[in-house]
C-alpha cells in the first residue's frame, strides 16, 4: 500500500479545507493591509515625551 | 488493520462550509453589517477604507459568533419550532459542541481584532453586545419573561453605535438615536412574526407575549410600540443625522407602518385565520423594508452631506 494514498476523508473534506485555506489567506492579507495603513497613518507612533533637563 | 473509531465517524454526515455559515445567522449578519456601515459613515470623522472594511468585517464576525452561540444554546427549542427546525444543529449537520467552539473562538477573535483595527471602546462594546445577546437575552430573558424581545432587542441595536465609535472613538447622541430606532422596531417586528407563526412558540414553551398575555394583547402592544416608533423615527429627522430625504422617507414609512399596526389591532383571530394572517405577514414584510429604508435614508444624508446636499445645513 502506497504511503501517499489519499484517504477518503481528504477527498470528502477537500472543498471545506480549500475554503478554510482561502479564508486564512484572506485574513493574513487583511492584517498586512491593516498594519500598513496603521503604520503609514502614524497610529503606532509613540507619544513624544519632553525630556526635562 | 481497521480504525474502528474512524469508521464510525465517517457515518456522520459531513458539515460543509455552508452549514457553518448558516450557523452564523447570515440574515442577521446582513442587518448588522448594514446598520454598522451606516453608523460608521454617518459619523463626523472619516475612516481609512481598509480600517473601515476590517472593522465592519470583525463586527460581522462577532454577530456571526453570537448567532452560533445562540443556536448552540437554543438547540432544544429550535428542534421543536417549524421556523428553526432546519437550522444546522437540529438538522444534524453540525454538532452542538462544534457550534459552541466556533462561537467562542470567533467571539474572542472578533473582539480582539476590533480592538486592534478600530479602538478599545469599539471592541469593548462588541464584547458587551455578544454577552448581552447570549447571556442576557438567550440564556436568561428569552425563556423567562414575555418582555424577552423588548429588552433582548437591544443586542441587535448596538451595531450602528459600534460603527460610530469605530470612526470617532467616543460616544454621541446620534448613534443612540439609531440604537433607539432598532430597539423600538424590534418588538412589533417579532410580535407580528409570533402572531402568524401561531403555535411555534407555544410548542417550544417560550413565553412570548402571544403565549403569556394572548393574541389580542399582542396586537395592542404592536400598535402601542408602532405609535412610539412613529414619534421617535420622525423626530430623528430633525436631528443632525436626519435631513429632508430622511424625513420624507420616515413620514411615508411610519404612516404605512402605523396603518398596518392599526389593521392588526382591529383584527381578531377568527378574521386572521380566515385569510391565513395576510395582514400580519404584510406588516412583517413591511417591517423589513421599514428598517432598511430608514437606515438607507440616514446613509444617503451622510453621503450627500460633503456636497452640501444632505442634512439640514
Amino acid at each position: 500500500m502506497s504511503l501517499k494514498h489519499e484517504h477518503e476523508i481528504h477527498k470528502r473534506r477537500k472543498s471545506r479545507n480549500v475554503g478554510v485555506g482561502l479564508m486564512l489567506g484572506g485574513f493574513v492579507v487583511l492584517i498586512m493591509a491593516l498594519t500598513y495603513v496603521k503604520i503609514t497613518s502614524g497610529a503606532f507612533e509613540l507619544p513624544k515625551v519632553e525630556v526635562s533637563q | 488493520m481497521t480504525d474502528v473509531s474512524y469508521t464510525a465517524q465517517t457515518e456522520q454526515p459531513e458539515a460543509s462550509l455552508r452549514d457553518y455559515y448558516e450557523l452564523m445567522k447570515p440574515r442577521v449578519m446582513q442587518l448588522v453589517v448594514f446598520t454598522a456601515v451606516v453608523g460608521l459613515i454617518a459619523a463626523p470623522v472619516s475612516v481609512h477604507p481598509v480600517v473601515g472594511f476590517a472593522s465592519i468585517l470583525f463586527i460581522a464576525i462577532g454577530a456571526g459568533a453570537s448567532g452560533a452561540l445562540n443556536m448552540w444554546w437554543d438547540r432544544d427549542i429550535d428542534s421543536v419550532m417549524k421556523r428553526t427546525v432546519k437550522r444546522p444543529i437540529p438538522a444534524g449537520k453540525v454538532l452542538p459542541g462544534e457550534a459552541l467552539n466556533l462561537g467562542v473562538a470567533l467571539s474572542g477573535l472578533s473582539v480582539m481584532m476590533l480592538c486592534l483595527a478600530g479602538n478599545l471602546l469599539a471592541g469593548a462594546m462588541l464584547a458587551f453586545t455578544i454577552f448581552f445577546y447570549i447571556v442576557v437575552y438567550s440564556m436568561w430573558l428569552k425563556r423567562s419573561t414575555p418582555q424577552n424581545i423588548v429588552i433582548g432587542g437591544a443586542a441587535g441595536a448596538f451595531p450602528p453605535v459600534i460603527g460610530w465609535v469605530v470612526a470617532t472613538g467616543s460616544m454621541a447622541i446620534e448613534p443612540w438615536l439609531m440604537f433607539a430606532l432598532i430597539f423600538m422596531w424590534t418588538p412589533p417586528h417579532f410580535w407580528a412574526l409570533a402572531l402568524f407563526m401561531r403555535n411555534d412558540y407555544d410548542d417550544a414553551q417560550v413565553p412570548m407575549l402571544t403565549v403569556t398575555h394572548g393574541r389580542p394583547a399582542t396586537r395592542r402592544h404592536i400598535l402601542i410600540y408602532t405609535v412610539l416608533l412613529f414619534v421617535l423615527a420622525v423626530g430623528t429627522g430633525f436631528t443632525s443625522i436626519g435631513g429632508p430625504i430622511y424625513l420624507a422617507a420616515a413620514v411615508i414609512l411610519n404612516v404605512l407602518f402605523l396603518k398596518g399596526a392599526f389593521a392588526i389591532w382591529k383584527r381578531d383571530e377568527v378574521i386572521a385565520d380566515a385569510d391565513d394572517y395576510l395582514v400580519e405577514r404584510k406588516f412583517f414584510k413591511l417591517s423589513l423594508w421599514y428598517l432598511f429604508l430608514h437606515f438607507g435614508a440616514i446613509l444617503a444624508e451622510a453621503i450627500l452631506r460633503p456636497y452640501g446636499l444632505g442634512g439640514w445645513s
